[in-house]
């Protein structure tokens, strides 16, 4: 297996003199192609902080972050944000789907910024779509969709560029636990068939168990990197 | 990179979303071009209007009249022209179309009961030359009619109302200061003068009968000249005045007893006062333009942090900056564009029914549309700039996080 995401002695710090904080201090990870990754840790670990470097939406303060080879920390806003666009899918636990937007339509909207035609868009939508479950829902809007049904949509959406690596913070933090089993059902399964490394941040044990693997964060460094026999 | 049609669509879907604040929104725009069209378009049919009655009076006209209005104190007598200045200007002055000279006097026309007061006008027949002014019915003085002195006349709009109602006024003889001549011809319409005078109240009878029958002498109260071309004007001015300065032995170091006016200073003057109007009433309207904007730039502050998550996840998904800003721009110059051009036609709308009222010429210049229209469009990329760059330059983090 190759190396996906290479983090080597990472820091972030936050502010400065007095008032600084250190959220990561020298975080060494690597997670390969195909691996399913649980991020534990209590709320201000820097499991958060370390997402937003491995997304590419933040920058560490020092340390260095190879992506499947390549050096990212020394990338500008749009270098970032085009990898992004082609390799990294998000799920996030508040959802985050448009407002007064069909399911079709959110799920094209990453397909629109990578200048896909419009039926070919349609097509790929509807595929991710009926990954997730959804089919004959496409012309729903939000608030027609259950908590469960809209982050299946926001995970279709995160699939349908077909990413290398998907992101997930905290994806069932929101739901039940009967939705939140469905959903990690689901991310297991594209783990498994698509072959897509996910990332997931979350609070609960039930749902780390999904996991091949688990890190765990406390005061910016990493605890505890086990891995689990499947 | 994203397709400027594929950022048309996204700004037209997301302002589709939100009708009512778009609507009203795009309603500052709607009334300042309005404004703009409707006031422009009504000074230019009022500068029209005024340039119409002015050459009205005849083309590159300069005006001779004995006295000097310019001396002050009470007008002084100062002797009337000649037949022989006529011929003088004639022979001496080059650069002339047509001139004619006109003896003035106030008369009655009588026809049965009716009198009416009006002006006797003596003239030859270049007069209708140079005051462009064709017959509607009948015919004008024939050589013999001028030489010999018949008495004959032309009459004016007004004198038929007046006189003859509904009858046929040709070949009856009228009264005119109490001298009886048939009508032979009448003058189309002209309507009033730049100063309010009714030009169509007027009796033209050839000079000689004038003079004879009227006047009683040989005098010629103003001469009206007709230069070839408006450049020639100033010319032709400078040479008559010259000519009579000699002719009436004006002596050194006395003002000349006589004035040789241009209408087209008259037509500058009215002109230039027009052009200043439109324009304060222009800048006027361009102001409430500005408010439009600023409109405009408020709802799109309001709209980007309304929509910050949105945003968060455009950018988290991999949109560019520049993509989120010409979302925005483009949200904001569809508003401006779509407000313009209702305004023209809104503006169009209101002009039209203002000349209506106004009795104007409805003029439309197509550079004003056109100019309104380009204007609202830079209003919506001005005042569209600063909240799509906000939009453009967030953390998406943040973003995502705000709520």
């Amino acid at each position: 297996m190759t190396t996906l995401i290479a983090l080597e002695h990472l820091r972030k710090v936050y502010g400065s003199g007095e008032t600084q904080v250190v959220a990561l201090d020298d975080i060494s990870l690597a997670i390969d192609h195909g691996e399913f990754v649980a991020v534990m840790g209590p709320s201000g670990s820097g499991k958060s902080t370390a997402m937003n470097i491995i997304g590419c939406l933040d920058t560490p303060t020092a340390g260095t972050y190879r992506f499947d080879g390549r050096e990212v920390t020394t990338l500008d806003r749009d270098a970032r944000a085009l990898l992004r666009r082609g390799q990294i899918g998000f799920v996030f636990q508040g959802f985050n789907l448009l407002k007064r937007t069909t399911a079709l339509e959110n799920v094209e909207l990453p397909l629109v910024y990578r200048g896909v035609a419009r039926a070919e868009r349609r097509r790929l939508a509807r595929d991710a779509l009926a990954k997730v479950g959804l089919e004959g829902r496409e012309g729903h809007s939000q608030a027609e969709l259950s908590g469960g049904q809209q982050q299946r949509v926001a995970i279709a959406r995160a699939i349908v560029t077909a990413p290398a690596l998907l992101l997930a913070d905290e994806p069932t933090g929101n739901l039940d636990s009967e939705r939140s089993r469905d959903i990690m059902t689901l991310l297991a399964g594209l783990n498994r068939d698509a072959g897509i490394t996910i990332v997931m941040v979350t609070h609960e044990p039930d749902m780390a168990a999904f996991a091949r693997r688990r890190v765990r964060f406390l005061d910016g460094r990493i605890l505890a990197d086990e891995r689990l026999a499947s | 990179m994203i397709g400027a049609a594929a950022v048309l669509r996204m700004a037209l879907v997301e302002l589709g979303r939100n009708p009512m604040r778009s609507g009203l929104t795009t309603l500052g725009i709607v009334i300042g071009i309005a404004a703009v069209i409707a006031l422009v378009t009504l000074g230019q049919g009022a500068s029209a209007s005024i340039t119409n009655t002015i050459s009205g009076l005849g083309r590159n006209l300069v005006i001779v009249s004995p006295g000097n209005a310019r001396q002050g104190g009470p007008p002084q007598a100062a002797a009337p022209f000649k037949l022989g200045d006529l011929r003088a200007i004639e022979r001496e002055v080059s650069g002339i179309a047509a001139m004619a000279g006109v003896g003035i006097l106030a008369v009655n026309a009588v026809l049965g009961n009716a009198s009416y007061a009006t002006s006797a006008f003596g003239s030859e027949l270049s007069y209708l030359a140079v005051r462009e002014w064709p017959l509607s019915a009948g015919r004008v003085f024939d050589e013999g009619e001028m030489r010999s002195g018949k008495a004959v006349c032309i009459i004016g709009q007004t004198l038929v109302r007046e006189l003859f109602g509904a009858q046929d006024p040709l070949g009856v003889a009228i009264r005119v200061g109490g001298t009886s001549c048939q009508v032979i011809g009448v003058l189309s319409p002209k309507g009033q003068s730049i100063v309010g005078q009714d030009q169509d109240n007027v009796v033209l009878l050839p000079l000689t009968t004038f003079q004879r029958r009227l006047a009683g002498n040989t005098d010629i109260s103003t001469i009206m000249v007709s230069a070839a071309s408006p450049d020639l004007t100033t010319k032709v001015q400078e040479d008559i005045r010259s000519l009579l300065h000699e002719r009436r032995r004006v002596p050194p170091g006395k003002q000349d007893d006589f004035q040789v006016n241009d209408l087209s200073e008259i037509a500058t003057i009215v002109g230039g006062v027009t052009v200043i109007l439109t324009a304060l009433l222009g800048a006027i309207a361009a102001i409430s333009l500005l408010v439009g904007g600023i409109g405009i730039m408020n709802i799109m502050l309001v709209s980007v942090t309304e929509r910050t998550r949105e945003i968060g996840i455009r950018l988290a998904i991999g949109a560019l900056e520049r993509e989120v800003l010409a979302q925005f721009l483009a949200e904001a110059v569809l508003l401006s564009l779509i407000g313009g051009l209702i305004g023209v036609a809104l503006g169009l709308g209101l002009s039209y029914a203002g000349t209506r009222v106004l009795a104007l010429p409805f003029i439309v210049d197509p550079l004003v549309v056109a100019g309104a229209a380009l204007f609202s469009g830079l209003v919506g990329v001005g005042f569209g700039f600063f909240p799509a760059r906000r939009a453009a330059r967030m953390d998406p983090i943040e973003a995502l996080r705000h709520e």
